[in-house]
């Protein structure tokens, strides 16, 4: 009676085993199917080496890049997204996030036409970093200023 | 004297009933206090300013989201291979717990995301795995829900845990899978990198602590209630058939 209801149990298992192995290799299948179309965003490199459609509407993610940004007249503005390896110019009209700022990351929405990325809306993307403002601060006067390139290297890579 | 004891019902609610007030009260002393502390007693982020208190909320309600789903994962797993009912009934316990985290986690991530993305909501792949896991969550309860066989319907949910259970890794590892998105990376991780400054991550800990109990407090209270409520299903089913046995004799 005990090993019939043991060989049962080991059924069981060897059923739930069998599962996991299936949706692992499922999952690891759908991932690999779409590993180029789930991205959120493209970067400057990718939008630099295959460009996209004027009519096409996609998201282009990177560094805002440092002494790039141009305010015009309102709410326009103009600067530069860079990934290290290329930057692509982008303009914009409309209300900027809170964090938006040069050297730190952003994610705009729009068109590339003439090799100009029209933005209709912008994210700014934020690090995992959580630091005080007045240890900031007290690093920047004793000399030692947090570097935000090193900071949102790690976040455009994340 | 053996660890699966606890899966006699009895000998659970007897196990489980005194400790229930502790690890609540306990749950409370932690959240009021990582609250104050994290609300009241620490200072601006560098680049969020006030907005960085609202990870006090965020992250380990969205820890426990995920974790909730592993811990239905593991007492499904149990009843599917060793059948104490328990088991399934902590996991069914478990889901309306584990849905409010994910309601809380994407409320106050929407809540941060207006002034730091400057969005609500984007189609992220975090984001949009969370979703996913929330709406796993509902589904699961509506399964127990619909079948009126509680054995068969512990069988059918514990599939939907297993196949669920790929969301709750996706949204974990989602930010380290596809780097191109809008959530940042894990703050918290095991590796030895430092994202959270101390004087955000001690409250922040308390915090964690606090929800897990909460958590756990709330699973025990209401397996507890599912055991009494199938006791008291299976009394009444004992009367009705007693009923009719003796209104049957005569006639």
């Amino acid at each position: 009676m005990s090993g019939f209801k043991s060989l049962k149990k080991r059924r069981r298992i060897q059923i739930i085993a069998v599962t996991f192995v299936a949706l692992a290799g499922a999952t690891a299948l759908a991932g690999y199917a779409m590993r180029d179309g789930i991205n959120y965003f493209r970067s400057p490199t990718q939008v630099a080496e295959a460009p996209p459609e004027p009519d096409e509407v996609f998201r282009l993610g990177g560094l805002v890049e440092d002494g790039s940004l141009v305010r015009g007249q309102g709410t326009q503005i103009s600067f530069r997204v860079t990934d290290g390896s290329y930057e692509i110019p982008v303009i914009y009209d409309g209300i900027l996030p809170d964090l938006f700022e040069e050297n730190q990351g952003m994610i705009g929405q729009g068109r590339y036409i003439n090799g100009t990325f029209e933005a209709i809306e912008i994210l700014a993307k934020h690090d995992e970093d959580y630091q005080p403002r007045e240890l900031t601060k007290a690093l920047e006067e004793a000399g030692h200023p947090v570097d935000p390139a090193a900071a949102d290297g790690a976040a455009v890579t994340n | 004297m053996s660890l699966w004891e606890y899966a006699n019902p009895k000998k659970f609610t007897e196990t489980v009933t005194p400790l229930i007030p502790w690890v609540l009260g306990l749950a409370a002393i932690c959240l009021v206090a990582s609250l104050i502390w994290g609300v009241f007693f620490t200072p601006e982020d560098y680049r969020q300013g006030a907005t960085v208190k609202i990870i006090y909320l965020h992250v380990p309600s969205a820890l426990m989201a995920i974790n909730a789903w592993f811990m239905m994962l593991v007492a499904s797993l149990i009843w599917l291979v060793r059948r104490h009912h328990v088991s399934a009934l902590a996991a069914k316990a478990a889901a309306p717990v584990g849905m409010v985290m994910v309601l809380i986690a994407i409320a106050t991530g929407a809540i941060w995301g207006k002034p730091m993305w400057g969005t609500y909501w984007a189609w992220d792949p975090r984001l949009t795995s969370f979703l996913i896991l929330f709406l796993f969550y509902l589904g699961y309860m509506a399964l127990w829900a619909a079948v009126d066989d509680a054995d068969t319907a512990a069988d059918l949910t514990s599939v939907l845990c297993i196949v669920g259970s790929v969301f709750a890794v996706l949204s974990r590892y989602a930010v380290l899978f596809w780097n191109q998105g809008l959530h940042q990376g894990a703050s918290l991780s095991l590796d030895a990198e430092e994202h959270v400054a101390d004087v955000f991550y001690y409250p922040l800990l308390v915090s964690i602590a606090g929800f897990v109990l909460l958590f756990l407090g709330l699973v025990l209270l209401r397996t507890r209630s599912e055991i009494a409520l199938r006791r008291a299903a299976a009394l009444d089913r004992r009367a009705e058939a007693r009923a009719a046995a003796t209104t049957g004799e005569p006639a």
